[in-house]
C-alpha cells in the first residue's frame, strides 16, 4: 500500500489556492473542489489525503502529527510557535501585523500603554523588545472597537488593506512583521515521508519561481 | 509465578533493553534522589528544556527541586581524571511542564553520560548507543546528526552580533530559508555566505550521501579538524547495520553556550516528536569550572505511548461471576482452576459496566457454566 502524505488545508480561499497549488506539484484529489460537507478527501493513487481544519488549527494538526505537512499564517506560527519545520514562504495570503490607534491618538510613554489584542503573544513579544510596560487585553474579535470605547490605547491585529481601520477612524501607527502563507511540515514525518514532502516543496517553488518570472 | 502473559507496555520493555545494551558498554547505573537544591538549576537554566521547575523549601530551610533533568545532577557529581571517563546511565523520572498541557508531567527518562578525556572512540561509542537505543524502540526510526562547532565555526565567520547569530541559527532550526535570507539582507551579509547557509539548511542525507558535499561547501571556511573529526566518526559506521539509519541534519541544533560538537536527534516513524535526544556539552562543564569534556543523550520513554498496538481486546479473560450462598472453597477452587490455564479471571457478584470480558461465566452450587463467549 502507498504511504498517504496528510495535508491539513487551512478552510477558505486561502486553502483553495493553495489546494491549487499541491495539485500542479503531483498530488491532484478532485473530489475536494466539489461542493460537500465532507472535511476529508483522499486520492489513495497519488498517495495524499487533504482535510480542511480552522486555519488557527493547521499548526497544531502539523506539530502533534496527524497531518505531515500543512499551511498557516506567519502569524499563528509566530503566535503559537509550534516546533515545525518552516519550509517555503507561499507568497500568498499577504497581509501585516500592525499595531492600529485612534487617528488622533498621542502616545504617553510614562503611562502603561493599554493593548487589545488576539495575538498575546506577539503583541508582548513586541513590546518588550521596546522595553514597554503594558497592560493586554485579549480578546477574539472586533478587536477595532476597543480603542474606540476606550478600552485600550491600541490594537495589535491583522491589517490587509486596512479598510477596517479605516471605517472605524484607526490608523497603523507601527507594523510588527510582515504575513503570509508558510508551508510547514511535522519533523519525524520530513524523516520518513522525505521523497514526498521535498518533492511538494521543490515543485511549489518552482511554481513560485515561473510566477515571478 | 508466571510473569509470561502480563502484558508489558513498550515504556516498560524498552527500558529493561536499553538498561541491558548500556551495561554490555561498561555504563554502571546511577541512582540518585528526586531532589536537587535550586541553586543549581538556577546557574544553568538554559541547560534545561523547560525553566520551570517545582520548588520546595526542605525542613533545613534549604530551597530544593524535584529534577527537571538528570544532566545537571550527573555533571555535578563526577570529578575529572585525565585519561579516564565516567560512564553512567539512568533510569529515572524527572518533573517538567509538558508542552501539551502546560502543567508539569511526571517523565520517564532513560539515557546515558560519558564525562571525562573524550575521544573518538567514546563519541562513536555514544553515537553508537543511540542509534542501537532507537532500534530497539523500533525498525523504522532515524538518527539525525548535526555539529554544532562546524555551525557555530560557520556563524562567528559572518561577522555579525551573538543575537543575529542566535536568529540563524533558530532558522537552521525551522529549515527556513525565506527567513534566513531575509536577516542575511538585513545584517548586510555576503550573497556567497548566504547561500552557504542555504546549502546546510538544505542538506539531508545519509553521511555517505552528504560527506563529500559538506567538504566542498565548508572549504576555507571552517577550521579544517572540526570537519575531519566529524567525518572521522560517521565513517566509523560503514559497515554496521546502523549506518542506513544515520541521516546527516544541521536543523538538529542547540544551545551553543552548552552544547559544542555532535548534536543529535532520534525519530521513530509513527511518533510526530524526536524520542531522542543528545549532544557533546563540554562547555556546560567548562561553565563550572571543569576540565572534562562530556555527551550524552535521553531518550523520553513517556512518548512511546502512542506506539502501543492496538488497544487490549478485552480487559479480563473470565469474568467469574457468582452469587450469594456460593461457598468460599467452591469459589478458590474455581479461581484456582480456571486461572492455571493462563486466563486472567476476575470474580464479581455482577457484571461492572463497561468491562470487556472474553468469556462470562457463572458458579453455581461448584460447577462453573459459560454465559456468554465474546471472542
Amino acid at each position: 500500500m502507498k504511504t498517504m502524505l496528510n495535508v491539513a488545508l487551512p478552510k477558505g480561499r486561502l486553502g483553495e489556492k493553495v489546494y491549487n497549488m499541491f495539485d500542479q506539484a503531483g498530488f491532484p484529489c478532485p473530489s475536494i473542489l466539489e461542493n460537500s460537507r465532507k472535511l476529508i478527501f483522499e486520492n489513495e493513487e497519488c498517495g495524499v489525503r487533504y482535510f480542511w481544519v480552522k486555519p488557527s488549527d493547521v499548526a497544531i494538526y502539523v506539530e502533534r502529527g496527524a497531518a505531515d505537512v500543512g499551511v498557516a499564517g506567519k502569524d499563528i506560527l509566530l503566535e503559537y510557535n509550534p516546533d515545525v519545520y518552516e519550509l517555503l514562504d507561499l507568497d500568498i495570503g499577504k497581509c501585516r501585523m500592525a499595531v492600529a490607534a485612534k487617528k488622533d491618538f498621542r502616545d504617553d510613554q510614562q503611562k502603561t500603554l493599554k493593548v487589545a489584542t488576539k495575538f498575546t503573544n506577539i503583541a508582548q513579544r513586541f513590546y518588550a523588545s521596546m522595553g514597554r510596560d503594558i497592560d493586554i487585553i485579549h480578546l477574539n474579535g472586533s478587536i477595532e472597537i476597543a480603542p474606540i470605547l476606550g478600552l485600550t490605547d491600541v490594537i495589535v491585529d491583522i491589517v490587509e488593506t486596512g479598510t477596517t481601520l479605516k471605517e472605524n477612524n484607526l490608523e497603523v501607527i507601527d507594523t510588527i512583521v510582515p504575513i503570509s502563507a508558510r508551508l510547514i511540515a511535522n519533523k519525524s514525518s520530513y524523516k520518513f515521508k522525505n521523497q514526498q514532502i521535498d518533492k511538494i516543496v521543490s515543485d511549489i517553488a518552482k511554481q513560485m519561481e515561473g510566477k515571478n518570472d | 509465578m508466571n510473569t509470561g502473559n502480563v502484558p508489558m507496555k513498550s515504556e516498560e520493555r524498552i527500558s529493561l533493553l536499553l538498561r541491558a545494551l548500556y551495561e554490555q558498554y561498561g555504563y554502571a547505573q546511577y541512582k540518585m534522589s528526586k531532589f536537587e537544591e535550586y541553586d543549581l538549576y538556577v546557574s544553568n537554566k538554559d541547560f534545561l528544556i523547560s525553566d520551570s521547575v517545582i520548588t520546595f523549601t526542605d525542613t533545613n530551610g534549604k530551597l530544593m527541586a524535584l529534577k527537571p533533568d538528570m544532566t545537571l545532577s550527573i555533571v555535578k557529581n563526577t570529578k575529572d581524571a585525565a585519561g579516564t571517563l565516567s560512564k553512567v546511565y539512568y533510569d529515572e523520572n524527572v518533573y517538567r511542564v509538558s508542552k501539551g498541557t502546560h502543567s508539569f508531567k511526571e517523565i520517564k527518562q532513560v539515557g546515558l553520560e560519558c564525562i571525562g578525556d573524550l575521544d573518538a572512540y567514546s563519541l562513536y561509542e555514544v553515537l553508537m548507543l543511540a542509534a542501537e537505543s532507537l532500534q530497539s524502540i523500533s525498525g523504522e526510526c532515524v538518527l539525525d546528526i548535526s555539529h554544532l562547532g562546524i555551525l557555530s565555526g560557520v556563524l562567528e565567520s559572518l561577522g555579525v552580533s551573538e543575537d543575529v547569530q542566535n536568529d540563524l541559527l533558530r532558522c537552521m532550526g525551522e529549515k527556513n530559508p525565506h527567513e534566513l535570507t531575509a536577516i542575511c539582507k538585513a545584517n548586510a551579509i555576503q550573497d556567497e555566505d548566504i547561500d552557504l547557509l542555504k546549502a546546510l539548511i538544505s542538506l539531508y542525507g545519509t553521511p555517505k550521501e552528504v560527506l563529500p558535499k559538506l567538504a566542498a561547501l565548508l572549504q576555507g571556511k571552517i577550521d579544517e579538524a572540526l570537519l575531519k573529526n566529524f567525518t572521522e566518526i560517521l565513517e566509523a559506521f560503514q559497515g554496521s547495520p546502523l549506518q542506513s539509519m544515520l541521516r546527516i541534519d544541521f536543523s538538529v541544533v542547540s544551545d551553543m553556550h552548552y552544547y559544542n560538537g555532535i548534536v543529535f536527534k532520534g525519530f521513530v516513524k509513527g511518533i510526530p516528536d524526536s524520542v531522542l535526544s543528545g549532544g557533546q556539552y563540554d562547555k556546560l562543564l567548562q561553565k563550572m569550572n571543569r576540565k572534562s569534556g562530556a555527551i550524552g543523550f535521553a531518550v523520553y520513554l513517556d512518548l512511546l505511548e502512542r506506539m502501543e498496538e492496538s488497544s487490549k481486546d478485552f480487559d479480563v479473560d473470565i469474568l467469574l461471576l457468582y452469587t450469594e450462598g456460593t461457598t468460599l472453597s467452591n469459589l478458590r477452587d474455581a479461581v484456582a482452576r480456571l486461572s492455571a490455564r493462563g486466563d486472567r479471571v476476575m470474580v464479581q457478584r455482577a457484571v461492572p459496566e463497561k468491562l470487556r470480558a472474553r468469556q462470562v461465566m457463572k458458579l453455581t452450587n461448584g460447577e462453573v457454566e459459560l454465559l456468554e463467549d465474546n471472542a
